[in-house]
């Protein structure tokens, strides 16, 4: 049987990395007395995925795992049993079962959505109102990627499905597939470049609020969060 | 959510593993700050992932806590790019829990369990804004404590503390907490309170005692200063160590550190008496502690930690009387909850190789020998009860049940040490090696190879063991040993199975200057700290020749500490100490050495060691009369 299990990240806890936070999750589970599945061998491990890594400084809303299990009494009773086993900071919000031909957490991942602030003293000086309706206009958003082998350029232009600013602050939904994965200071870099400015270093305050699987098709997507298939 | 991080995000985003300095982990503890009376910061005073994995850390941080009216926090050394960051910036160092700085609290508790950290100790006290010298503490500095193996010589650290704790933690800290809360509530002030303190048992104030010298350096005269300050102050000891404080909820980190399991202290003190080993002294009497109690730690720290592993902690292991009984019960039940059994070092015979074959991969595991020494001879002078034919036969036991990998673990330079005790380490791991290619037939062998990995460690004479007369062996004696060790096993008829490693050599001769010295090295240990030296545990920022140069800087020699055999009669830097071990049994046991006598394990027969005062353990067992080994 398998449970999706939506979590929080928030306070101090959020400069735990990606893999911390998977290892952190492995303890929990035993610490909860969860029937959580294992592999066999000489190091069996517990048969979990989650779905797409959150930076280090990163807050969410919307992280996704999944875990195997040979029995469960209820998803309330899992929620609750994690959640006394957890931190300050780590807080699960929903379990599910999975239908037994779900696709794993980390395979379903389309998109992501997240809210950016700046930090005080690092917001750029252009209206950024007025800026972003040329943003989203133009026909291509070419930034340059630095990778292992060097540099390429990239259009985000496509990933970038929702983007809007109001109350001091972005809310974005963009692509998060592991084929095309757009990072929100990607696009707010190359909003700034757009008005002339650059970003200073960690300017950003970012949440993640949701991570979306595709149920549509390829050409037209519908995106719903990884929390509510069925 | 209160965030209330001494760090920045600017900072926190910059740094190497910012999750060492956030604090909330699982199991940490948070009290009320109203509602306490002493806060008490615990430091060891190196990087968080090696600090955490301290077991004597988690047993104190556990007994503290258990009092209502102290909280007890984490402190451990920042890293390198973390320390530039609060020097230049001038953010004192906190503590983890609370995130408060350190300068704040009542008690400034220091682990010493090596030498090389020194220089970390005093990165602490500077990065905590408290004066290094404890002359120069006021009335709202912590008092800071020092603790740990290496206060049984803490003459090279008695400028930097306010107290020495010499001995088990478990026995004396509540007693220093209502003297402390005591002289509070009277405003007895510092000097009073630390003057009540050195009459407690096992407390050594530094500033209540003189040393005078000698012409040639060696000590005249160590005594008090004031009336009523002890001239001996003896080690304290937990004797019922199965009733006693042990942290039965961890606290479980964040990242990945060194030991990542549950700890599980089966026994302290050790039979055996091996004259290089301090440990094997220091810890004296053996004291078990009971085995259901064990099993019951260990039900209830894995539950607590949700950790994967678990393993067992002790010195020499294998003489636990228990230890087949405890094996078989986690593995039971570590089977059943899927975790590892991580196994300390075991003697090699039938029941740990049946052990180790159900608890590890036989395939990649590799078997583990501590000659220590290369000939008979040489094991026998430093009473290492390991004989050829006992390592023969448990390598043959093990090839036939699948292992192919050795690991030997040898000392150089111990005292008496020649030329054919060094080739002995080569022909011992050649004749391992032979007994490969005679146990296992070629069809049957993986990859046709064995693989054996001898290793060598330059011998340190330490405080309070039969060797602390011993002379220490120059750089250039240790390095030539070491190429004399590897030119003889390139000798060897099965050279080609045969790994060789060896240590730096700069390190072990000054761990061995600090081991044995006296307080005139406080002014060295400032000085190259001063000049820069922090992490000298860790090669790569270990400066050997900015020691050498300040200890000439300071009038000081590296050969007076070490290169030169003590007399009988010198008054040494730790002669003040009783640890328990008499320094007659000592001087026995030195002179037995250089006869080339063994002496009997604690099971088999009393030394004599003087031990046996404490009133319990191995002392007032039934001795066996079979050989154990």
């Amino acid at each position: 049987m398998k449970l999706r299990i939506k979590f929080r990240k928030y306070g101090p806890v959020r400069f735990i990395g990606h893999l911390d936070v998977m290892r952190f999750f492995q303890k929990a589970i035993r610490r909860a007395g969860i029937d959580v599945t294992y592999t066999t061998g000489f190091s069996p491990h517990q048969v979990m995925s989650f779905a797409a890594p959150l930076g280090v400084g990163l807050t969410s809303n919307g992280e996704y795992m999944d875990i195997e299990v040979n029995s469960f009494h209820s998803c309330q009773d899992v929620l609750e049993r994690l959640n006394q086993a957890s931190v300050p900071g780590i807080e699960v919000v929903s379990v599910k079962e999975l239908p037994k031909e779900a696709g794993n957490a980390m395979a379903s991942v389309a998109a992501a959505s997240y809210t950016v602030r700046f930090r005080e003293g690092r917001a750029p000086a252009a209206d950024l109102s007025a800026v972003l309706p040329g943003f989203l206009g133009k026909k291509q958003i070419v930034i340059t990627k630095e990778t292992k082998k060097g540099s390429r350029e990239v259009d985000l232009k496509p990933g970038i499905y929702r983007l809007e600013w109001s109350e001091n602050a972005f809310f974005m939904l963009v692509d998060a597939s592991s084929g095309g994965n757009i990072k929100p200071v990607q696009v707010i870099e190359a909003l700034l470049a757009e008005c002339g400015e650059t970003l200073p270093e960690n300017a950003l305050i970012i949440t993640r609020e949701e991570v979306y699987t595709n149920v549509g098709t390829q050409e037209k997507q519908k995106l719903v969060p990884l929390g509510e298939i069925s | 959510m209160k965030e209330n991080l001494a760090l920045s995000d600017d900072i926190l985003m910059k740094i190497e593993k910012p999750e060492r300095y956030i604090g909330h982990e699982v199991n940490s503890v948070i009290k009320d700050k109203e509602k306490i009376k002493v806060r008490f910061a615990m430091c060891f005073p190196d990087v968080y992932e090696i600090g955490m994995s301290h077991l004597g850390i988690q047993i104190l941080y556990d007994m503290f806590n258990s009092m209502e009216d102290v909280w007890c926090e984490r402190v451990y050394s920042p890293w390198l790019d973390l320390d530039a960051i609060m020097r230049s910036l001038k953010i004192p160092l906190f503590a983890l829990e609370s995130q408060d700085p350190v300068k704040d609290f009542d008690f400034l508790g220091i682990t010493i369990q090596y030498e090389m950290c020194y220089t970390n100790i005093l990165q602490i006290l500077d990065l905590a804004q408290i004066p290094l010298s404890a002359a120069e503490r006021g009335e709202d500095c912590p008092i800071v404590i020092g603790g740990g193996p290496c206060t049984y010589n803490p003459e090279p650290l008695a400028d930097f503390f306010d107290i020495f704790y010499i001995g088990e933690g478990e026995t004396q800290y509540r007693n220093l907490m209502d003297l402390y809360e005591k002289c509070k509530d009277e405003k007895a002030g510092r000097t009073e309170f630390l003057r009540r303190a050195a009459k407690l048992p096992g407390m050594y104030v530094p500033r209540f005692y003189e040393v005078h010298y000698n012409e040639d350096g060696t000590i005249h005269s160590f005594l008090p200063t004031e009336e009523g300050i002890p001239s001996t102050v003896r080690k304290e000891i937990e004797m019922n160590v199965s009733d006693t404080c042990y942290p039965m909820k961890p606290v479980v980190p964040f990242i990945k550190i060194t030991q990542d399991r549950v700890v599980l202290e089966i026994q302290r003190g050790c039979i055996r008496g091996c004259r290089f080993c301090q440990a094997g002294q220091l810890y004296r009497p053996v004291r078990e502690r009971d085995v259901d109690t064990l099993k019951k730690y260990a039900l209830e720290m894995l539950k607590n930690t949700g950790h994967e592993e678990i393993s067992l902690s002790s010195l020499s292991s294998s003489d636990y009387s228990k230890l087949p009984e405890l094996i078989d019960f986690l593995m039971e039940e570590c089977g059943r909850q899927h975790v590892n059994i991580s196994l300390p070092s075991l003697r090699i015979d039938a029941f740990s190789l049946d052990v180790m074959s159900k608890v590890q991969d036989v395939k990649k595991s590799s078997l583990t020998f501590a000659p220590e020494a290369g000939s008979q001879r040489l094991r026998n002078v430093i009473n290492k009860g390991l004989t050829e034919e006992m390592i023969l036969k448990g390598a043959a036991l093990a090839f036939e049940g699948g292992w192919t990998r050795v690991k030997l673990y040898f000392m150089l330079g111990l005292p008496t040490e020649t030329p054919e005790d060094i080739r002995g380490i080569a022909e011992l791991s050649n004749k391992i090696a032979a007994v490969f290619f005679d146990t296992v037939p070629k069809e049957k062998r993986v990859n046709g190879r064995v693989q054996i990995v001898a290793s060598t460690s330059f011998f340190v004479p330490k405080p309070f063991t039969p060797f602390q007369w011993a002379e220490q062996c120059t750089k250039e004696e240790f390095l030539d040993k070491a190429y004399q060790t590897r030119t003889a096993i390139s000798e060897q008829l099965n050279q080609k199975s045969i790994k060789y490693n060896w240590h730096e050599a700069d390190a072990s001769v000054m761990e061995g200057v600090l081991a044995r010295g006296d307080r005139r090295l406080c002014e060295v240990i400032r000085r190259v700290y001063e000049k820069g030296s922090f992490y000298d545990a860790w090669s790569e920022y270990y400066n050997n020749e900015r020691w050498l140069e300040t200890i000439a800087e300071c009038g000081l020699s590296v050969d007076f500490y070490t290169h030169r055999e003590r007399t009988r009669d010198e008054v040494l830097p730790w002669d003040f100490i009783d640890c328990g071990v008499t320094k007659e049994f000592l001087w026995r046991e030195w002179e037995k050495a250089n006869r080339e006598e063994t002496s009997e394990n604690c099971k088999l027969k009393c030394q004599g060691c003087g031990a046996a005062r404490f009133g319990g353990g191995i002392c007032f067992e039934p001795r066996t009369t079979i050989a154990q080994e």
